[in-house]
């Protein structure tokens, strides 16, 4: 791993702690709190706050998880090269448009 | 650095033994393990065990010491399943139910019995361009560095590796890639970082970059566990980690955004 890709990985790490947390939390209060799907949708439909939170949640993911999975796949399989870099690109391509397309999903629901 | 060696009592369990009591001695040669039957003496080294063994009982049996007294790192192997200094690992520190398991050390390649190759471990060193770097113009003054300066501290927190290779054998991250270059290169490395009149720094910090280098490390601390020195790898590769994400972070900032301003 380049040390860019390692800074990189740690930089999204400490978003991805935060993010995680209120992530988590928000659940367990709209569980406990009893609220239904639409209540939900009520609050994230044109909430700014979350399109930017879930955004930057999305990239942050999409960019930590190819890196470590890179490390995984170069120490388990014999894959190395450009192919792999290649993959680990498309899987970060694929976490960006999935992810945000919930996030707008909800968000313009 | 080194802390004195205490001189052991008589009633150190260490060091005395029961009378006409036998060690089982299990060896890892070429062909599997083999056993072997040597009296308990007291204070006795693991290094002397196997002495004994290749003077009295099979002088085929290969393995590799020099200065015996924990100095020229010849002598490590793997004793009863971890990797040691053997000329300063009492038998009664390690022996399991009276009985021993000595073989080579890990991700090395075995040359015969006990002694396995060092050089892949060697060309490691250098290739984390573990030699000091004077620079085209030496200076022509001895450089002053202050003893208690935190650069001359990172350096004596390392200084004292005695190349014995029982990080690199302990280290999981050499298993599973065999291009890592290793605790103990990756160590020197860290010294010579913290060498404020080594004039080779941006090259040293490529070298252990990379696939194969410190940012590979899983932070394991096993090299920092088995160390018989008790010196602390683990934390000399996390100061590459940081030195060298800082020096990558202002190559990247001059290429992008120093000349467009």
């Amino acid at each position: 791993m380049s040390p860019l890709l390692y800074v990189a990985q740690r930089g999204t790490a400490v978003i991805l702690a935060v993010a995680v947390a209120v992530h988590l939390g928000t659940i367990l209060y709209a569980v406990r709190g009893g609220l239904t799907a639409g209540e939900i949708l009520g609050r994230t439909q044109g909430n700014h706050a979350f399109l930017v939170f879930y955004g930057l949640f999305v990239v942050a993911a999409a960019v930590h998880a190819p890196i470590g999975l890179r490390s995984i796949l170069r120490e388990w399989t014999p894959w190395r090269g450009r192919s792999l870099d290649g993959a680990m690109l498309a899987v970060a391509a694929l976490l960006v448009v999935l992810g945000l397309r919930a996030a707008l999903a909800v968000y313009v629901a | 650095m080194n802390a004195p060696v205490p001189t052991p009592s008589r009633a150190d369990p260490t060091v005395e033994t029961v009378p006409g009591a036998t060690l089982t001695v299990r060896i890892r040669r070429d062909d599997g393990f083999q056993a072997f039957t040597v009296a308990r003496r007291p204070a006795q080294t693991i290094l002397d065990v196997v002495t004994e063994i290749q003077r009295e009982q099979d002088p085929t049996l290969a393995y590799r010491f020099a200065c015996r007294v924990g100095m020229c790192g010849s002598c490590a192997m793997t004793v009863n399943g971890r990797p040691r200094w053997t000329c300063r690992t009492r038998v009664a520190a390690v022996a399991e139910e009276d009985g021993l398991t000595l073989e080579p050390l890990r991700n090395l390649p075995v040359v015969k019995d006990l002694a396995v190759d060092m050089e892949p471990f060697f060309e490691k060193w250098t290739a984390a361009h573990g030699a000091f770097e004077p620079g085209d113009a030496p200076p022509a003054d001895f450089a002053v560095v202050a003893p208690d300066s935190p650069e001359r501290r990172a350096v004596d927190a390392g200084i004292e590796c005695i190349n014995c290779g029982v990080c690199y054998a302990a280290c999981d991250v050499v298993a599973w890639n065999p291009d890592y270059l290793g605790p103990a290169a990756l160590n020197r490395a860290w010294t010579l970082v913290n060498d404020l009149r080594d004039r080779g720094q941006a090259a040293r910090l490529e070298a252990v970059s990379g696939d194969a280098g410190c940012q590979s490390c899983h932070t394991h601390m096993s090299c920092t566990e088995h160390c018989p020195k008790a010196l602390a790898p683990t934390f000399a590769i996390a100061g590459l980690k940081r030195a060298t994400a800082r020096s990558a972070l202002k190559r990247f900032g001059a290429r992008h955004f120093r000349r467009s301003a």
